[in-house]
């Protein structure tokens, strides 16, 4: 059956081109591959949209895959490939439009908890504050994080979704560790007031938006 | 004692477990006398228990395809 042969002297011609080079790109996708996932929705928190997130971590592997020399810890590649990210994410929000949704800063007094217990918005709810969580899935969560400026963002997401120091968001942002705290001090109180804005803008509060 | 003001600005680095000693100190005494400030430390952990729910975001079939074919291409140029 010719076709089948066809197929095997593919197969067999594929093979026997398959040199040093070609290992070593082949290692690359094994070496990725475990981190996919962790990317996009990494990049997603970043940057908001599902196209644009995909076109971050594309970015973001091509740098990857150039930059393969500088990554020293292949058994653990997970805070090279984000630093990689971060690099290709902030080349991008440098290049986008200044941030008009940010949230603005100027009341530091902005409490959310004492906010949900002053409006009330659950008056029937003896667990108010856990209710008003519950109404943030993960894509109204991400919305929300949006609204936050993204040097701010991006420590914030680092330290409290993925779990990274202080100091090694430093090193992955390339910053001191104080203004890594900074960030994140004023990150947390954006990102109380994002919540509860994004909450009453998008109906929320009066399960308009509600599944 | 400090007040609520200044305690609400130490939880999340309380919860951290970044805070220095006498800061340490003086945020527990008041938790241990501030109600408010217990909600608010309460409030603070479901927050961030929120956002770490959010770690792995499921990737639409569609993209993990894309992105999976994306990367075979790459290592194969």
């Amino acid at each position: 059956m010719p076709r089948s042969r066809n197929k095997t002297d593919t197969g067999e011609r594929h093979m026997g081109m398959q040199t040093a080079a070609a290992e070593s790109a082949g290692s690359f996708a094994a070496l990725v591959e475990p981190h996919l996932v962790y990317l996009y929705a990494f990049a997603l928190k970043l940057c908001g949209e599902h196209a644009t997130a995909e076109d971050l971590v594309q970015d973001a592997l091509v740098r990857a895959l150039r930059a393969q020399g500088s990554l020293r810890n292949r058994e653990q590649p997970r805070p090279w490939f984000t630093k990689v990210l971060l690099s290709a994410w902030s080349d991008r929000s440098r290049r986008e439009a200044a941030h008009d949704q940010d949230v603005a800063l100027e009341d530091e007094r902005f409490s959310l908890f004492d906010t949900l217990a002053e409006e009330d918005p659950f008056p029937y709810s003896d667990r108010l504050h856990l209710d008003f969580l519950d109404l943030f899935d993960d894509a109204n969560l991400t919305a929300a994080l949006q609204r936050i400026h993204p040097a701010h963002r991006t420590a914030l997401v680092l330290a409290y979704v993925y779990g990274y120091k202080a100091r090694e968001i430093a090193e992955l942002t390339d910053t001191t560790t104080g203004t890594v705290l900074a960030r994140l001090h004023r990150g947390r109180k954006q990102l109380e007031k994002a919540l509860w804005e994004y909450a009453k803008q998008r109906g929320l509060l009066k399960g308009e938006d509600r599944r | 004692m400090i007040a609520c003001r200044e305690a609400v600005e130490r939880l999340w680095t309380h919860l951290d477990r970044t805070l220095d000693g006498t800061r340490e100190e003086e945020l527990e005494q008041h938790l241990g006398l501030c109600r408010h400030c217990c909600g608010e430390l309460e409030f603070a952990k479901q927050v961030r228990a929120k956002l770490k729910e959010t770690a792995e975001t499921p990737l639409a079939p569609s993209a993990r395809e894309r992105l999976g074919a994306f990367v075979q291409r790459l290592s194969n140029k």
